[in-house]
Order: C-alpha cells, then sequence, then structure tokens
C-alpha cells in the first residue's frame, strides 16, 4: 500500500519532469547540449522603384509555407506608406499604398527564418485541375508527350519525372520541341510543365524561392515544381525530375505571378539577400516558445535578471550533489562529516578547482585542527570555542590569499568562497572524532569527506550535467523521485558486504 | 560480489538501510525517542517500572553547578560520569579510585589520571552538547560504578563488560556480552575495539566473538576462549529485555545491561538505533528472527510468554 503510494508518486514525479522536458526539447528546439548554435537565415528583399505622379501600390510576396522552415521574426521597413498584408492565391502578399510617392522609392521586408524539419508544405487535397485548352498543334503534342509518360510511369510522382527527362533531353523530339522553344527560363519550363501535368489531370504548382547561401547578394529565384500525389504535396526538380527538395531551399510563393508587382510606378526591381546567422540556440528556442505563446520559458530560470541566473546556475546544482551524495552514502556506504558537507565543498572547488581546492581545504583543516587542540587546554565553554575556531579559519583564510597572491598564486585567492562554518563545524567534529576514537578514525572519515567531495565536484562540474539542470529544471523532479525511491532502499551498502564477509564462509565454520 | 549479496541475503544479514527503513522507521515511534535518547529519563522509567537500574548519585544541569561537583563526589569512591543524552559511549569517565596529591585527582578504570578541573571542564563541554546527538544542551549525570560480576574477568581487559539485547515487538531476538579490551580504553563499544561474542539465547552461553569485522575465539589480551560462558541471572537479563520494550513503545530496541556483583544485572542504557555487529557476534542474520517474531505475533503475549518464545525459537544451531 505505502510502496503503491510512493511509486505512484515517483511516476507522477519522473513523468511530469519528463514530458515538460521531452516538451521543451522536441517542440521549442531547447538544444539538450550546452552551447550549440543554430543557424538563422535572414533574408531581405529590398523593392525600388520610380514613383508616378498618381497613387502607387506596390505587392510583394512575402513566405508562407515553408516545408523545413520556420519564420522566427519579420519586418517591414517603409516610410509615408500605407501597409498591410493579406493571403493571396499563391502565398502572402504585403501591400504598400500611397498617394503620392515622387522619386526613387525603396522599401524593405526582412525576415529571420529558421530549419525547422518538423514543418512541412501545406497538407490540404487540392482539386482536380480542368484539362488546360491549348491551340493546335500544342493540343496534340501535349496528348502524345502526356500518354507516353503515362505509359513509362506507375503513378503520378513517376509519370512527371518521365514527361520532365522527355522535356530536358538534349535533342528533345519535336513534341518535346514545340514546349521547349516557348520555355526559355526554368521558372516557363516549371510553368509548362504543370500544365502538362494538368493536362494529365494531376495537380502540380511552380513553387519559387531561394537557395539559402551565405552572403548571397542578389540571390535568384529558383523554381521548383510540386506536385499532388494523392496524399501528399511532393517536390519535384524541374530539370532532372528527381523528387526532392534541396534542404537549403526556401519557398517563397507559389505560382506564376512575379514576385513584385508596382501600379503606378516604373522600374520596380527586387532585390533578394541572404545572410547567416550563427545564433546561440537557447535564443533560438526562447524565440520559437516566445512565438507560440508558451509561458513556459517565462517560468524559468531563463526569464530572471542575469545576476540571479548566474546564483541559479549554482544553486540548481545542489540537488545532483545531494543525489550523488544519497546514493554514495546508502547505497555504497561512504562515512561523511555531516549530511551535505560535502556538496558545500564540491560547490566551494567549482571555484578553486579541484587539486588547489584538496590542497587549500587541507590546509585550513589542519591549521584549524591544530588551532583547535590548542583551545582544548584552554577549557573552554563550547560556543566561544566553536566562534574562536571559526574567527581563525577566517583568518586562515585570509592569510592564505594573501599569501597566494603575494607569491603569485591567484587560485590562492578563492580559498574566500569556502563555506568557513561549514569548515569551522568539520574542524570541531574532526577533533572531536580525533579525541574520542582516535586520529586514524578521523583521518579516514576526514578522506570520506573529501572523497565524496571531489566525486560530487566531478559530477557537479560535468558542463552537460550543468546545462540540462538550468535550462531544463524540471528534471529536478527526476531527481527528486530517484531520492523517493532511494529513500526506499533496504537493500546492502555495498561496504556491508564487505563488513558483513564473515558471514560468506560461515557455512562451513558452524 | 552479487555472489555475497545473495549468501547474505540468505543467511538474513540485515543491512543498514533494511534495519532503518523496515524495521526501525515502521515501528519506532518518534515520539518514544526521547525516552530512550535521555538517560535520566530511562532511568527514571525502568525505576518506576520496578527494574533494577545503576543508583544516580546526582545530575548536573548548569554550570553553576559544575562549581560543586567535587562536593557532590565526596562520599564516593568509584563513580561514572556521562552525558545524559550521550550516543555510542561518547564522553563516559569511569572513576575506580582518588588520590590527592597537589589537587584532587581521580583515577579512570584506564588508570589515566584527571584532575577535578579537568573533569569539571570534561562536564562543562556535555553540558554545551559535545557528546548529545545533534549538539543539544545536555545534562551530565553521575551514577553508581558497577562493581563488575567476576564471570567476565577471564575474557575482559579492564572497564565494564556488558550485554545488549536486541528486542523486537517485546521479543528478545539476539544478544551479545561486549568485552573490553586494552585497544578499547576499557571500554564496552564495538566501534572502539572491545570484543562482541554472541549469546545462545535458550542458554545464555556465550559463543565466539568478534573484533571489528574478523571473527576470533579467545580474547586479545587475556587469550583465554571467549565461548562457552554462562551468563548469570540469564533469565532475569531476557524478562528485564522485554519489560525495557513495554516501558518504552518501542518496536526495535536495543538493551544494555550489566551485571553487578551485588545487585545482579542492572540495565545500563535503551538504544532505538541498535548497531548491526551483534550480527557479526553471533554470525547470525537478524532478519530471519525478526521475520519469525513478526510471523508468530508474539509481541501479544506477556513477558513470561514472550522470553519463552525466544528461548524456543532462537538457539544457536549450526546453520542448514
Amino acid at each position: 500500500m505505502k510502496n503503491r503510494h510512493l511509486l505512484g508518486l515517483v511516476l507522477a514525479l519522473a513523468l511530469t519532469g519528463l514530458a515538460v522536458f521531452g516538451y521543451k526539447v522536441m517542440v521549442l528546439g531547447f538544444p539538450m547540449a550546452p552551447e550549440q548554435v543554430a543557424d538563422t537565415w535572414t533574408i531581405e528583399a529590398a523593392v525600388s522603384f520610380d514613383g508616378g505622379p498618381g497613387s502607387v501600390r506596390a505587392t510583394l510576396f512575402v513566405p508562407t509555407l515553408m516545408p523545413g522552415y520556420a519564420l522566427l521574426e519579420e519586418n517591414f521597413i517603409s516610410r509615408g506608406f500605407g501597409f498591410s498584408t493579406q493571403l493571396a492565391p499563391g502565398g502572402r502578399e504585403a501591400e504598400w499604398t500611397v498617394r503620392r510617392a515622387p522619386g526613387r522609392q525603396v522599401l524593405y521586408y526582412r525576415a529571420v527564418v529558421y530549419r525547422d524539419a518538423l514543418r512541412r508544405g501545406e497538407d490540404t487535397a487540392p482539386e482536380f485541375p480542368p484539362p488546360p485548352v491549348l491551340d493546335e498543334p500544342f493540343a496534340t503534342a501535349m496528348r502524345v508527350l502526356v500518354d507516353d509518360a503515362r505509359e513509362r510511369s506507375a503513378d503520378s510522382v513517376s509519370l512527371a519525372a518521365a514527361l520532365i527527362r522527355r522535356l530536358n533531353e538534349p535533342v528533345p523530339d519535336q513534341n518535346a520541341e514545340l514546349f521547349r522553344s516557348s520555355a526559355r527560363t526554368d521558372t516557363e519550363l516549371a510553368q509548362t510543365i504543370s500544365t502538362l501535368l494538368a493536362g494529365a489531370r494531376i495537380p502540380a504548382r511552380v513553387v519559387r524561392g531561394v537557395l539559402l547561401q551565405d552572403q548571397a547578394r542578389d540571390a535568384a529565384i529558383v523554381p521548383w515544381l510540386e506536385l499532388y500525389d494523392g496524399n501528399e504535396w511532393v517536390f519535384l526538380n524541374p530539370r532532372t525530375g528527381e523528387r526532392n527538395l534541396p534542404p537549403n531551399y526556401l519557398a517563397w510563393w507559389r505560382g506564376a505571378r512575379p514576385l513584385l508587382h508596382v501600379e503606378g510606378g516604373s522600374n520596380a526591381a527586387v532585390n533578394l539577400s541572404v545572410r547567416r546567422n550563427p545564433v546561440d540556440a537557447m535564443l533560438l528556442a526562447e524565440g520559437r516558445a516566445d512565438q507560440r505563446g508558451s509561458r513556459l520559458v517565462e517560468f524559468s530560470p531563463l526569464a530572471l535578471p542575469v545576476q540571479t541566473q548566474a546564483v541559479y546556475s549554482f544553486l540548481l546544482l545542489i540537488p545532483v550533489g545531494a543525489l550523488v551524495i544519497g546514493i554514495l552514502r546508502n547505497v555504497i556506504g561512504f562515512k561523511t562529516f555531516g549530511t551535505f558537507m560535502p556538496v558545500l565543498i564540491a560547490l566551494a572547488f567549482k571555484e578553486t578547482q579541484l587539486l588547489a581546492g584538496l590542497i587549500l581545504f587541507t590546509l585550513i583543516v589542519s591549521l584549524g585542527l591544530l588551532v583547535r587542540f590548542y583551545l582544548e587546554h584552554l577549557r573552554l565553554l563550547l560556543v566561544p570555542r566553536l566562534s574562536a575556531v571559526l574567527i581563525v579559519v577566517v583568518l586562515l583564510m585570509l592569510a592564505v590569499s594573501i599569501l597566494a597572491h603575494r607569491l603569485g598564486f591567484e587560485t590562492g585567492l578563492s580559498v574566500a568562497l569556502f563555506p568557513m562554518v561549514i569548515l569551522a563545524m568539520t574542524i570541531e567534529r574532526m577533533s572531536i572524532v580525533w579525541e574520542e576514537r582516535g586520529a586514524g578514525e578521523a583521518i579516514q572519515q576526514g578522506l570520506g569527506s573529501l572523497a565524496v567531495a571531489s566525486l560530487a565536484y566531478l559530477v557537479m562540474g560535468i558542463t552537460l550535467v550543468q546545462h540540462l539542470v538550468f535550462v531544463f529544471p524540471e528534471l529536478l523532479l527526476l531527481i527528486l523521485a530517484a531520492m523517493l525511491l532511494l529513500g526506499r532502499y533496504t537493500g546492502y551498502r555495498l561496504l556491508e558486504l564487505r563488513r558483513f564477509r564473515a558471514f560468506a564462509d560461515d557455512r562451513s565454520r558452524s | 560480489m552479487m555472489t555475497l549479496w545473495r549468501q547474505l541475503r540468505r543467511q538474513g544479514v540485515l543491512g543498514l538501510n533494511a534495519r532503518n527503513g523496515e524495521f526501525i522507521l515502521p515501528t519506532n515511534d518518534r515520539r518514544h525517542y526521547p525516552l530512550v535518547d535521555d538517560k535520566l529519563r530511562t532511568k527514571a522509567l525502568a525505576s518506576q517500572a520496578g527494574m533494577p537500574v545503576p543508583e544516580l548519585y546526582g545530575v548536573i544541569e548548569t554550570e553553576h553547578d559544575i562549581g560543586r561537583l567535587g562536593v557532590m563526589l565526596e562520599p564516593y569512591e568509584t563513580f561514572v560520569i556521562k552525558p545524559a543524552q550521550g550516543s555510542g559511549g561518547d564522553g563516559i569517565i569511569v572513576v575506580v579510585g582518588r588520590t590527592r596529591r597537589r589537587e584532587l585527582t581521580f583515577r579512570q578504570v584506564s588508570g589515566a589520571l584527571i584532575t577535578l578541573a579537568d573533569l569539571q571542564h570534561h562536564v562543562s563541554n556535555m553540558l554545551n552538547g559535545q557528546f548529545s546527538l545533534g549538539g543539544h544542551p545536555d545534562r551530565a549525570m553521575v551514577e553508581y560504578c558497577v562493581g563488575f560480576d567476576p564471570v567476565f574477568e577471564n575474557i575482559s581487559h579492564e572497564g565494564v563488560p556488558d550485554i545488549r539485547v536486541i528486542v523486537y515487538r517485546g521479543v528478545p531476538v539476539m544478544a551479545m556480552v561486549r568485552l573490553p579490551t586494552r585497544q578499547s580504553g576499557g571500554k564496552a563499544n564495538l566501534h572502539q575495539g572491545a570484543v562482541g561474542a554472541g549469546v545462545d539465547m535458550p542458554t545464555g552461553r556465550t559463543l565466539s566473538g568478534v573484533i571489528g569485522n574478523e571473527v576470533i575465539d579467545e580474547h586479545p589480551d587475556t587469550g583465554m576462549p571467549i565461548a562457552g560462558i554462562a551468563v548469570p541471572q540469564w533469565d532475569v537479563i531476557l524478562a528485564s529485555s522485554a519489560r525495557a520494550a513495554d516501558i518504552t513503545g518501542l518496536g526495535y530496541l536495543g538493551v544494555d545491561m550489566v551485571l553487578d556483583r551485588k545487585h545482579g544485572p542492572l540495565m545500563l542504557e535503551l538504544n532505538a538505533r541498535p548497531g548491526l555487529n551483534i550480527q557479526l557476534a553471533n554470525r547470525r542474520g537478524l532478519r530471519l528472527r525478526l521475520e519469525q517474531v513478526d510471523r508468530a505475533l508474539a509481541g501479544r503475549g506477556d513477558v513470561t510468554a514472550r522470553v519463552a518464545f525466544a528461548r524456543e525459537h532462537f538457539a544457536h544451531e549450526p546453520q542448514g
């Protein structure tokens, strides 16, 4: 009964922790490892035109459906223009309007996108397109091409591939040539293919986008072919018929219409530039959480002032140290001075580094012990004696710092980070154990404490551990669950096996 | 290692985690702890119940009282000073004589001399909680120094041998005799180097012993065989142990008794978290016996019935 209650609690804690952790990793994309860099891409469209005498209306397609990419932020920069965005066939349009705009006008659209493999293209099923109405000889040529392709294919994708290959042959036959000659550019070719596919009653359209390459000014618009295979939209290379989409392809808009359309102006031009910005994966994840309206980040240590964050990046490690201690004491069977003394020492080691920390700790405790033994002769009452040891510890720390600084060992300065009260208590307890149980026991327990502290330090020093508890404090629920389980662990401690080893050969003796 | 684990498991050896988690936590109500953690309260309780305890000579509660320590000790040649809430025998001073040279000096059982001033400082440390669990302010008690029964004379080195009985749900389940050695400085504490010798529950005869974790057959200082000595008044010891469980309400309890030459078995102190070395001394695991008590629900009977149960079931037989 009690066990079931405990198991339920442990399970609930662990699942809650894992669920929040999973959500933050899988959906919000919080990095599992520290100092991960994620790429974001800034795409800038500079729209320019000469304003005419009357009102001007400039419409620019802006990205909406970007398979493999997600929008982090976008800005529209213009001065004195009315501005709106709306959904249009083929994508989303930004529209700038102004009553009078003399001279050369420049407007900017800037978007920051990041790779998000979970983003899919559109998944709505389109209707079957009407067969295109073409003049002769195009209508007959189309029929021949489509029929030929259909014979050599199994489904709509392979039909489209066959069609594309036919049109792209180095020396096309006359039917293909007929269409080839009217399609000079890649875009026109893709457009033609989608028309032919409509003849085969296959929904297809041209996607236009840019290749995300670093420092691309004047990035070219690359057309791609998108067709619906009855299940989902698939991408085809309009030159080779291969079914793929380059991973750095950012779909911008769809259809035959141009990127920019200006009414009432002339010499319209649009220049696309692409820039890669490596960004701390953490920042990206925060932005993403923000965008999704997730309040998880607001209620995490990341929302605190930086100084407080630094404190918590420290404090959140204490449970990890406590877990190490719990295991070392209750499963292995180590003995230490004070339950959590080793964790605090380990925290201090984080600043001093291990070796220097061990030396400094041993130094202070040994000197403190000497003083404590001397004080014993003076027969002081307990509390003043403890205070005296504490004062001596502080003075010793100061002396070590000054001496180390003089000698140029800057690590000696970090001795100030040792928890002095804990040191004083350790000295007191060690001296009592020394007197009551002998030097051997005292030194053994002291070394045990140092060993445990070092181990806790090593575990708390793993950068991955530091990163995980700080970015995912919910993992502390897992540690809590582990602790609860440990609290019901009634098996042997490993060192007890040694202690009771006389039982091993007992059968033969008695 | 797993073989060792399984061997211990099969023989019912109780580990610390299991002792705490499976026996102490469920059966020892925390509110009963002060009764055993404070030896003065234990003593009062036992006296009320008519159980023999060492006579209390006096209690020192304040720094001011320390001044009259000399006067308090005046009538007694031998005495023991101990912290009321001490643990593990820490802080106990056994005085067996006095010399008056330049200043009043006492001779301890170990032969070391201690001046009254040193003694007063020691008592002051006791009051300040140096020896108590958690460093709480404490009281010092001065009591009768047991003139121990010569039965263990050959197998102990100075000091007072005592008898530890583990009582579970009112039933004495295991016992050992603790024999001081030179190494333990006259103290009967196993972790200080005393010998622990198991006791056969039905007969009260000693078995072989252990020092630390090592099994021995002879006392290291006297060289005499440890096994085969009949503990006098064994039935009284078992009955008192069973009674002790009743007066404290603790389900899992260690009872420490001494054999006094004049007064017979006296109860020294009780322990709510008795150590596990008794298993080594007896070379038997506690768990099997504890579970036997659980099954029999013997805790319900009166003292005689429970002692009878223990004598019937917990004989030290060769293990099969």
